[in-house]
């Protein structure tokens, strides 16, 4: 047994950790559930890479370069390959490092997998899990180091409580390059691309809220008081968020939307994730009213674009990422938190050190992104031909299909496998 | 009077939808089929299980037109269902012998015009 290690916060933390992880699948759900039926695995599988691949590069080299030592920009290589993580107390907590990792592990994943939604439909999957692999370290693990590692965000002051800047911020700018890199859906603007399951986008959306409880609720990795401040407002703004969105849909279409809803929950939960333990009960409401207002905003001008950011990861993600990062300049309550007053409270410093990471976070998520993708692109085609796209990516990527009736299916046994030449029609 | 059945690809559906209403072709029903017409199989495969999927999801159009606008609705029908791969589909006409719209009893010609009010 280790000294300084608390059995409440490892308790609490090792179900934080299966809580995140849940939040990547869900994820997979609510994506898989606004593309067409055609692209259902595809986009789920997506998620199910970032699991497959982040969690591998995250234990090789993007913890340590994240997580060891204080350098300004990045961190070390001396926790590579996971080297001396191991039941010792990680620094500034009770908890064994080796549950700090894995509870960091799932915030790469989730946020690796995010992106997917900004590439949905077209994007083919080899060139997907290159970049992945790629982005989880030098997008994620980089800018984890800056908000949370040591790096000069979190030692200048920003205050960033569960990821507005490698989560949120990092996620939604680097989807809008890479949207912009990959191109738009060939059908993009041309003919109405519809939701396929309602259902799964609600279902995934809750699942995601349960989720973000171990999300924001573990980011103090402990059960003191931001944590338990966190874990409330992470029921408090995203209702807030809701209400609003009620009344925004209402005015704009004089109906409540289903989708709608699903997407305020999210939005919701973004606002809080960088503010969580940090402002009042009354202020984490107030956030996620107002902050619903500029993504709604974006969502409705994002689709008249050209820009075919599919699953509006920028609008939820990026953008509720920003604004959460900013109002903690405005409203912090050291009373609440402990740690630092915000403008409202006679803090204008704080608010300085906000406004860096809001602009810091875009600048780089979408400049890395957007040079990573076009490297990726000169190697391989990043996107299917249109041919592909009009066939789905479940049939031509996975070779499998959502909702198959087995009506005309003929069992192949093994030894018929060279009757046939070409596995999937040629595409040509 | 001719019914006019076409069976093209599900993707192309939307174009098929805008050709008929650029050809001014009002009224038709659709449906979702599955059908074979000597595309190549694909192989799939759930997990051990390989099977080759000998049917293909289709859209069925069934417009029911007056002579003279029979070959509108087919060349509206080509022009929206063509990719030129093998799979497009086909078109099927054939005599129709008696029709009647339900709201006004017309029959015949009169049921497969389009009224515009």
């Amino acid at each position: 047994m280790s000294g300084g290690i608390d059995t409440g916060d490892t308790a609490w933390m090792l179900i934080a950790t299966a809580l995140v992880l849940l939040m990547t699948p869900a994820l997979g759900l609510f994506y898989a559930g606004l593309v067409r039926s055609k692209n259902t695995l595809n986009t789920f599988m997506m998620s199910v890479a970032a699991i497959a691949v982040a969690t591998v590069t995250w234990a090789a080299v993007g913890y340590s370069l994240a997580f060891d030592g204080g350098g300004s920009l990045i961190g070390g290589l001396g926790n590579a390959f996971m080297q001396g993580v191991d039941f010792a107390p990680r620094e500034g907590t009770a908890i064994p490092e080796l549950v700090f990792f894995a509870f960091q592990a799932t915030f790469c994943i989730i946020t690796t997998a995010l992106i997917s939604g900004a590439v949905v439909e077209r994007m083919r999957f080899g060139p997907f899990l290159v970049f992945a692999a790629l982005w989880s370290v030098l997008v994620y693990a980089v800018m984890a180091h800056w908000a949370f590692g040591g790096g000069w965000l979190i030692s200048g002051g920003t205050l960033d409580f569960a990821g507005g800047v490698p989560v949120e911020m990092a996620s939604g700018f680097s989807a809008l390059a890479a949207a912009l890199v990959v191109g738009a859906r060939k059908d993009y603007g041309r003919q109405a691309l519809l939701p396929h399951n309602a259902m799964y986008v609600l279902l995934g959306a809750g699942l995601l809220w349960f989720g973000w409880f171990g999300f924001n609720g573990g980011s103090g990795f402990s059960t003191g008081q931001n944590s338990v401040l966190a874990f409330t407002n992470t029921l408090l703004c995203p209702a807030a968020t809701l209400v609003v969105w009620f009344a925004l849909d209402l005015m704009r279409g004089r109906k409540v939307t289903a989708i709608g809803a699903a997407t305020a929950i999210i939005v919701g939960c973004v606002l809080i994730t960088p503010a969580g333990g940090y402002v009042s009960p009354g202020w984490a409401m107030l956030l996620g009213a107002l902050g619903a207002i500029p993504s709604y905003a974006i969502i409705v001008w994002r689709t008249r674009t050209r820009v075919d950011e599919t699953l509006d990861v920028l609008a939820a993600h990026g953008t509720a990422g920003f604004i959460g990062i900013l109002f903690i300049g405005f409203f912090a309550q050291e009373a609440w938190n402990g740690v630092s007053d915000g403008l409202f409270y006679g803090n204008a410093g704080q608010l300085l050190d906000q406004l860096w990471a809001a602009l810091a976070a875009p600048a780089y998520a979408f400049v890395a992104t957007f040079i990573l993708l076009k490297l990726i692109g000169a190697v391989m085609p990043l996107r299917a031909t249109d041919r592909e796209e009009a066939m789905g990516m479940d049939v031509v990527q996975h070779g499998e299909e959502a909702y198959v009736t087995g009506e005309g299916a003929i069992l192949l046994l093994p030894d018929d496998h060279e009757k046939v030449a070409i596995p999937v029609a040629d595409p040509g | 009077m001719k019914l006019v059945i076409g069976i093209v690809r599900p993707e192309q559906a939307n174009q098929v939808l805008e050709a008929l209403y650029r050809a001014e072709v009002r009224g038709f029903s659709m449906s979702r089929v599955q059908g074979h017409g000597g595309e190549m199989d694909r192989v799939e495969t759930y997990r051990g299980t390989t099977v080759q999927m000998g049917l293909s999801e289709k859209v069925r159009f069934e417009v029911a037109v007056s002579d003279n606008f029979v070959d509108t609705t087919v060349q509206a029908l080509c022009e929206g269902g063509r990719t030129g791969e093998v799979g497009d589909g086909k078109i099927f006409v054939v005599p129709l012998d008696h029709a009647v719209r339900i709201r006004t009893g017309d029959s015949d010609e009169g049921a497969v015009t389009p009224v515009n009010k």
